[in-house]
């Protein structure tokens, strides 16, 4: 029905993820706005039991087929194509996380409509999505609009997952469709996380370095400075990609989510990818270099410095002031 | 096996962004552009399986300002060939980029049927869509994004692909070839190349360049910029000044008033 707000769930190994009922609350904010009703979309194999998940919602739409066991671009684009026609919403979110990335990816062309993508917010304005994109790693944000029905992929942290949790049984529909041919791409298996060292989601202080640190000899500063806490350093992808922390060690979208007590930034620009897995830390704070870097949007402290002059300095504070503790 | 990589030309966000008079737009006065980070993997994972497979290695770019250097630095690291689309009007959408490309892609001589195209697996200036799964659904092949490993097997035509996942879980996927291929991290880091070397290359090697003709194709509508700002914070850090032993000292304080001392 015209006005109705879809919500494609996201759920990965069993499990609905938070940013299913982040998007649920946003969504709950738009049907209000349209006039229309909330749904969600739950798509997948045996996964009827997380339904009842998904109570935020007025109803959820549901297709549980063999085919859907794994998100994919090919079965999973067709089967959305199939209800979108049946059932014309007005808008669709769908959450940026990796086990969808395919399908976000096909739906604009399958579906043939609109597609807005880094919406961290979305309203309706006079009958139209109104969307907050973030652009350029998070330094820039755009204010876009289209014409319904639009695809609006959503970023993690638009809204408060919690209030996206209802206690309350949605209705289910279990949609027939006509089965999908089966995927080109074809899943294997899950390959798990190699172990690390440590473990950095079970720190209670993280020193975490990014592309500012410039050299591997360099994190030694931030391992300095960690030890001083007895804590772990942690990095953001290009520090891994360069090999000079293990995949382990990376906090963010495709690795860790970390909540430490403290979260120190080191040279960190603040990407939404980044921003993904810290922003929940008790406490964050950030150096860099540049004012204008994004991470000072969510850190609660700031330092507009360079980081080898503040690392060293800030390590002997804490060895000073751990030293005093201890006499 | 033939690999053909596209290469995306992005702003440098390490330097300031400034908005264009009109708000809706970053101004190109002062802007630099360099190569999408994850264009630069893209193309190492290209070069590494053609030093595995042998084959070739073209790099495609659509005209953009210094997209010359980039094109030319591929060609020092070794790519094969540069292709340089021309003549499209500016500002032109992924979305619209995408069907461009659909349409040229087959004109270009011994271009087409590449093995495997590969892209970066997301730019950081995209609005309107994601250029691979576009371009994987107008060509109708099969596309697999956040890739950090290509096994190829062109004997079989196949790849066994994998896909990162959070917390450092990876997916294994057989993919038929041809396909289209998002990249999130190549196997290695990409790797340098001396700026004499490419400087050699701009000597001894071109860049093709190849004009399409504009089309009056509409496709759905599309997504339209009200304005472009820096991002309006509803929190910002509260910052910390002075010298590093007095921010350190500050630091210090409010460690230890929160119990983290
Ligand atoms: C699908 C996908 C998944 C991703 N997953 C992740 C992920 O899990 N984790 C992750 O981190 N990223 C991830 N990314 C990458 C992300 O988009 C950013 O590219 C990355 O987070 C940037 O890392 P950075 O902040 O270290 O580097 P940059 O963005 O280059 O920032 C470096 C910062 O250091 C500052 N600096 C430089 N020198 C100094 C100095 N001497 N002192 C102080 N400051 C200095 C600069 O001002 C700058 O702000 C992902 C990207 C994609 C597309
Ligand atoms: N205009 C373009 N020219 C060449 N390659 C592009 C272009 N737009 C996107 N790509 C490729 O597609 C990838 C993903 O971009 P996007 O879909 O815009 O996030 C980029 O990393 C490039 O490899």
């Amino acid at each position: 029905m015209a006005g109705n707000i879809w919500v494609l769930a996201d759920h990965w190994r069993g499990q609905l993820s938070e940013i299913t009922y982040e998007l649920l609350v946003l969504g709950r904010e738009l049907a209000a706005e349209a006039g229309g009703s909330l749904q969600a979309i739950l798509l997948g194999h045996n996964v009827k039991d997380l339904a009842a998940g998904l109570g935020a919602a007025d109803s959820v739409l549901c297709v549980d087929l063999p085919e859907l066991a794994e998100p994919s671009a090919d079965v999973y684009g067709q089967v959305l194509a199939q209800l979108f026609q049946a059932k014309q919403p007005q808008t669709l979110l769908v959450p940026l996380t990796n086990a969808l990335w395919e399908v976000v990816g096909v739906l604009p062309a399958q579906l043939q409509i609109p597609f807005v993508n880094f919406c961290l917010d979305a309203k309706m304005v006079a009958g139209q999505i109104r969307a907050r994109c973030l652009l350029y790693g998070g330094k820039m944000e755009a204010t876009v609009t289209a014409p319904g029905p639009v695809l609006l992929g959503i970023l993690s942290g638009a809204r408060l997952a919690d209030q996206g949790r209802a206690e309350k049984a949605p209705a289910v529909e279990e949609v027939a469709v006509t089965p999908p041919g089966s995927s080109r791409v074809r899943f294997k298996q899950y390959i798990e996380a190699e172990a690390g060292d440590v473990d950095i989601t079970q720190q209670e202080v993280l020193v975490s370095v990014g592309r500012g640190i410039q050299t591997q000899d360099n994190i030694a500063l931030a391992q300095e400075l960690a030890d001083a806490f007895g804590g772990a350093v942690s990095g953001s992808r290009p520090v891994i990609d360069q090999g000079w922390l293990p995949l382990s060690r990376q906090v963010g979208k495709s690795g860790a989510s970390v909540k430490p007590k403290l979260y120190l930034a080191c040279g960190i620009s603040g990407a939404p990818e980044h921003v993904e897995g810290m922003r929940n830390a008790a406490l964050i704070v950030a150096v860099n270099t540049d004012p204008q870097a994004p991470i000072f949007n969510v850190a609660h402290y700031g330092v507009v410095a360079d980081i080898f002059e503040v690392l060293p300095v800030l390590t002997e504070e804490i060895r000073r002031r751990q030293a005093s503790r201890a006499a | 096996m033939n690999i053909l990589v596209l290469l995306k030309m992005v702003p440098d966000v390490i330097e300031e962004l400034e908005v264009a008079p009109d708000g809706k737009a970053l101004d190109t006065e002062f802007l630099r552009l360099i190569i999408n980070e994850r264009d630069a993997h893209a193309l190492e994972e290209a070069l590494l399986l053609k030093e595995k497979h042998g084959g070739q290695v073209t790099v495609l770019a659509l005209d953009a300002p210094e997209v010359d250097d980039t094109l030319f630095t591929a060609l020092a690291k070794g790519a094969d060939r540069a292709v340089k689309i021309t003549a499209l009007e500016p500002g032109l959408t992924t979305r619209a980029t995408a069907s461009r490309l659909a349409q040229v892609l087959p004109t270009v001589p011994n271009l087409c049927p590449a093995d495997l195209i590969l892209t970066g697996c997301q730019a950081i200036d995209d609005l309107d869509g994601m250029l691979a799964p576009l371009l994987a659904c107008e060509l109708d092949r099969p596309y697999l994004g956040l890739v950090s490993r290509v096994e190829a097997d062109p004997a079989a035509q196949k790849a066994t692909v994998l896909k990162e996942y959070p917390g450092g879980v990876h997916g294994e996927f057989e993919v038929p070839t041809p396909a289209v291929l998002g990249i999130q991290a190549a196997e290695k880091p990409p790797r340098y190349i001396p700026v004499a070397k490419v400087r050699a290359v701009m000597k001894s090697q071109t860049i093709e360049s190849v004009p399409v003709p504009p089309t009056a194709d509409a496709g759905p509508p599309a997504v339209e910029v009200l304005q472009l700002a820096k991002p309006e914070a509803t929190t910002h850090a509260e910052m910390l000044e002075g010298s590093p032993e007095e921010v350190a000292a500050k630091l210090g304080e409010i460690l230890a008033a929160r119990g983290v001392l």
